[in-house]
């Protein structure tokens, strides 16, 4: 069946991630002390996939019966999937203890999600998407609950759960209008036959009702209402792994199926929808997160904002913009993890620091968490020579190449807004006294998934055109 | 005999569908909100299947029986946090459960 | 079109004509003398304690929970065990093979549950 190397090469992340699933279930049940073993045991399957799949970024296979595709841009999201959750898994083993009591299913759900999001992001058949969707989803909505006993990580579960299963409804309805009109769930089959489908009004509502469904998971706009309290309410290395590689995850299902449908059909005919929600998301992100205290409910705004600029990409609809919103993803998540890491380091026991006084005077007293935190602000805030910049720049030249420029200047005023409560937490650290007494637990471990991730975030910025060929060609491939 | 058309559980699903939205949006209790998400769910079901009938294609009811796994572990899960939430606070409805304002 | 319901609606008012008066016949016939002991529940028996509506701890929702999943399962064995002499005749003992790593990753959250002392009844 499989006499082809290269195939049985691509499948290995697939296989190592299941692999290690089971054994950490194994492991978990027969060993007490599991919690020195799993999160490094998770860190090594992570690198390992990690690196197997951009090894194999320039051959593009098809996998698993028609199932899933290795190689090309799903190699690359692997490769942000599998560091960035190795990153929030560094991150979080010191994180617990002081969250919480250890629960070892916290890393066998980190892996099991991370399966998913790979299936997601490699999918062929719109049933592998509903599957991997499902997986990654299942394991967000028990992680962001995983401290069972405190009460702010209940109800953001819950409200996660309630609105990710409503979202999941809209989706899977969708699905069934597209399978119903087409009589396949092959991707390819529809794509190609999307010019005769598109006329049928069944399959137009079941394709708004999948992009209402994937809306609520990449959490823009009308469909937000759950981000701010879940990404609070959740563990913040949940919420680091949700905001970013769940993102990128959602995102990831978009370009599959749209870069397939722009490349053969030269007009968009979904801009309306995107240029709505992207131009909402990002106003609106921008400035609900201006009256924000917390810092993590000011990430969660800010992330809506950024899954509006990425969707300006998805309006814009050209190679350039698909490769700008790939680029953006990588950067994205990369400074997210790292701020959402910080955000850890600071935290008190029981929810306590998580406001910005917090951050008051951090530039003296930790000097090296502050000139991260300083870094990943400015990332965020997407000024030059730093990784968000050129996020911001490749979609927004997308944009004007798609003849949406008003979209654009609408991204880069809302990128001027957000410059403000940005800069604030920088003004905070470095220009205010503190004004009570902060206890910071010293976490060298969150400290160094902190460097790796600052680090990732300069290499994109001073090399940003290696990185953006790289993906280009393997869209375009 | 003649059979039934298409369009009767299309139509039939399409209000499943509708029902279950409205649930969601207006039911108060945790658990009936997410009895209206199995509606939904169920619905979709029902267009899969009929779609796989008329349409001689197997492919949808295999998906069917995703779609019912999901749906199960998705229950599973459900209702675990909804037991962790009514241990904390011994109610479950949604309205009562808002410590996160903006 | 129509005409194909009328069996259906003649079996629906035939059901509910009959249930009504099973129910009322014995209201309207029957002779009606009550006290005390008569209109209690469970008429004879102890006296009722405290009110009816009264929360009852249910011990097995997780064994309820767990078998939700745990029982839908089997629709993935079901297709298998149909089809499963035209497999064999294809694929000789193979075809054991798929359904046999199915049941083992099953198993094997199976035993998890059980060593962690999901099913313990206490």
């Amino acid at each position: 069946m499989y006499q082809n190397s290269t195939e049985i090469f691509q499948m290995m992340p697939f296989i190592i991630i299941g692999a290690g699933i089971l054994l950490s279930i194994a492991v978990e049940m027969s060993i007490k002390k599991s919690e020195l073993i799993l999160p490094w045991f998770s860190i090594l399957i992570f690198a390992v996939s990690a690196v197997i799949s951009i090894a194999g970024i320039q051959q593009e296979s098809v996998l698993f019966g028609g199932m899933i595709a290795a190689g090309g841009k799903a190699a690359i999201f692997n490769f942000i999937f599998n560091v960035g959750a190795a990153l929030v898994v560094l991150n979080s083993v010191d994180y617990i203890k002081k969250y919480g009591t250890y629960y070892g299913e916290y890393y066998i759900l980190v892996q099991s999600s991370v399966l998913g999001m790979m299936m997601m992001s490699g999918a062929k058949d719109i049933i592998m998407i509903f599957m991997g969707l499902e997986l990654m989803s299942i394991c967000f909505y028990v992680l962001a609950g995983i401290n069972r006993k405190k009460f702010s990580a209940n109800e953001a579960s819950m409200k996660y759960f309630l609105l990710g299963a409503f979202a999941t409804g809209f989706v899977i309805y969708g699905i069934a209008l597209i399978y119903g009109t087409s009589a396949t769930t092959k991707i390819d089959d529809i794509i190609s036959g999307f010019n005769r489908l598109i006329t049928n009004p069944l399959f137009v509502a079941g394709f708004i009702f999948l992009l209402i469904g994937f809306s609520f998971k990449i959490a823009a706009f009308p469909f937000h209402m759950w981000v701010p309290d879940v990404y609070q309410g959740s563990a913040t290395t949940v919420t680091g792994l949700m905001s970013t590689t769940g993102k990128t995850a959602a995102f990831s299902v978009f370009i599959i199926i749209l870069a397939a449908i722009f490349s053969t059909h030269s007009i968009n005919k979904f801009t309306p929808y995107f240029a709505a929600i992207a131009s909402l998301s990002m106003l609106y992100g921008s400035i609900v997160a201006i009256s924000q205290d917390n810092v993590k409910r000011m990430l969660a705004y800010s992330s809506i904002a950024h899954a509006g600029y990425m969707a300006i990409g998805l309006a814009a609809g050209n190679i350039s913009s698909e490769s700008g919103i790939i680029f953006y993803l990588a950067a994205y998540t990369f400074m997210n993890i790292g701020a959402f890491g910080i955000v850890s380091i600071i935290e008190g026991e029981n929810d306590t620091q998580l406001g910005i006084s917090s951050y008051a005077g951090l530039g003296n007293r930790n000097p090296v968490l502050a000139a991260f935190m300083a870094l990943f602000m400015f990332a965020l805030a997407g000024i030059p020579p730093l990784a968000g910049f050129f996020g911001k720049y490749y979609v927004f030249i997308g944009a004007i190449e798609g003849g949406l420029t008003w979209l654009a200047v609408i991204g880069v005023i809302s990128s001027v807004i957000s410059v403000y409560f940005y800069l604030r937490v920088v003004v905070y650290m470095y220009f205010r006294e503190p004004q009570e007494e902060i206890k910071i637990y010293s976490d060298n471990l969150s400290l160094s998934a902190v460097v790796v991730s600052g680090l990732l975030v300069i290499i994109f910025g001073l090399f940003p055109d290696t990185l953006l060929n790289l993906i280009t060609s393997a869209l375009i491939r | 005999m003649t059979s039934i058309p298409m369009e009767y559980y299309l139509v039939l699903s399409g209000f499943m569908f509708s029902v279950g939205i409205v649930g969601v949006l207006i039911r108060r209790n945790a658990i009936v909100v997410f009895m209206s998400i199995e509606l939904m769910l169920n619905s979709a079901n029902l267009t899969l299947v009929t779609f796989s009938s008329y349409l001689g294609n197997v492919t949808g009811q295999v998906f069917v029986f995703f779609v019912m796994t999901v749906a199960a572990a998705e229950a599973a899960v459900g209702l675990a946090i909804i037991i962790a939430i009514f241990r904390n606070k011994l109610t479950v409805d949604i309205d009562k459960i808002n410590i996160f304002k903006w | 079109m129509v005409t194909n319901y009328i069996p259906i609606f003649l079996v629906l008012l035939a059901a509910s004509i009959f249930g009504a008066a099973v129910v009322f016949s014995s209201r309207i016939f029957g002779p009606l003398r009550p006290n005390k002991v008569k209109i209690m529940p469970y008429e004879s028996g102890k006296d009722p304690i405290g009110t009816t509506n009264e929360r009852i701890s249910i011990k097995y929702y997780l064994v309820a929970m767990l078998f939700i999943v745990f029982d839908i399962e089997v629709i993935y064995v079901y297709p298998w065990a149909v089809e499963f002499k035209k497999l064999f005749a294809q694929y000789g003992l193979f075809a054991f093979v798929p359904m046999f790593i199915f049941l083992v990753v099953l198993e094997l959250g199976f035993v998890y549950i059980f060593m962690k002392g999901g099913l313990r009844w206490d």
